[in-house]
């Protein structure tokens, strides 16, 4: 049977404004399916969001949204979890958004260990500023701002917040996109913080400065370069080597943050909640 | 045993031509006609539900 989007959508919000052949739609319908298998309330669930291609997301759904300053969704998204423990809360944003402007940010919502889903769209670049190099844009390949080559090394997202203190991490592409919905609700049901960075693709401003002559080829990378976690265990290093991996990369259990303050609030002498 | 035909439903006004649904379906069902998508070979279609899952505008029904 069809999936009916249409139910979590706003109406009459839709077409979206993504490019064409734009991976961020492939993951909101991820979402969608993996809110429905939750069969998560709208009135219960926050959505949260920063600036930028990605954090347009918020807007079509039909839940309860908060687009806020740019890097800041980490911040807003702990202060409605704090007033509403009971809320599913999840975060969406881009590369540049949750690595580059809000990295404070997102480092500490991962050492707090906060119950919430950071879903974070990796597009390689700042797509709706018009194609600056991002943390996240591999080494020497070209952007706006640098037109003759990025110098600078990547980072890593998903080891990037299991540094931090993740409690859970995950990744997937746009292209496998029968495991966006899986992995989202992995990291939902899961206590504490967690991030699932989703590979994408960026064909205006990364893909056509980087030699992709279609939205085709964009997606055929990514499915050469995701390597599932499992397969990579018996993979040599160099058989690895340009890879990437995918999958539940990381997970273990930690106290919680809301549970660990109402702790504090309990030994100040305040009412239990 | 008689094997039913789908229904592909294709919402125009979604459609934004980015040939992701065109190429990703194994059996070449689809096409594009000008800078949207349409049916070519109804016949041929496994109901794998690619162009659906993959359409990242919200175009393409796929009704078994």
């Amino acid at each position: 049977m069809a999936f009916d989007y249409e139910k979590y959508i706003r109406p009459g919000k839709l077409p979206h404004i993504w490019c064409p052949g734009c991976g961020h739609g492939i993951v909101m319908k991820g979402m969608i399916r993996a809110m429905d298998t939750l069969g998560l309330e709208k009135n219960n669930t926050a959505i949260v969001s920063g600036i930028g291609c990605a954090s347009r997301l918020p807007g079509y759904i039909d839940c309860c949204t908060l687009h806020t300053a740019h890097g800041r969704a980490a911040a807003f998204a702990t202060g409605v979890k704090m007033a509403k423990p009971e809320m599913t809360v999840i975060l969406v944003g881009g590369d540049g958004d949750g690595t580059a402007i809000g990295g404070n940010h997102f480092i500490h919502a991962c050492r707090r260990n906060i119950d919430m889903t950071y879903i974070i769209m990796n597009n390689y670049i700042y797509g709706m500023t018009g194609g600056q190099f991002s943390p996240t844009t591999p080494h020497m390949h070209k952007a706006s701002t640098t037109p003759y080559g990025n110098p600078d090394p990547s980072f890593d997202i998903a080891k990037l917040a299991i540094g931090a203190g993740a409690t859970f991490v995950a990744r997937g592409t746009a292209f496998h996109a029968n495991q966006i919905d899986k992995l989202i609700v992995e990291a939902i049901q899961h206590k504490g913080f967690s991030v699932v960075e989703i590979l994408d693709d960026c064909p205006t401003t990364y893909g056509r400065r980087n030699k992709f002559k279609s939205v085709i080829e964009m997606m055929n990378r990514l499915k050469e370069v995701a390597v599932p976690v499992k397969a990579a265990e018996k993979m040599s290093p160099e058989q690895l080597q340009g890879k990437v991996l995918t999958g539940v990369l990381y997970k273990e259990d930690k106290p919680e943050y809301c549970s660990e303050y109402q702790k504090v609030i309990e030994r100040a002498g305040g009412g239990a909640r | 045993m008689e094997n039913k035909l789908p229904t592909i439903e294709i919402t125009e006004r979604y459609c934004k031509g980015c040939h992701i649904c065109v190429e990703f379906c194994p059996k070449q069902v689809l096409e594009m006609k000008g800078f949207v998508v349409s049916v070519k070979n109804l016949e041929a279609c496994i109901k794998c539900m690619q162009c659906e899952l993959r359409c990242p505008d919200f175009a393409i029904k796929v009704i078994p």
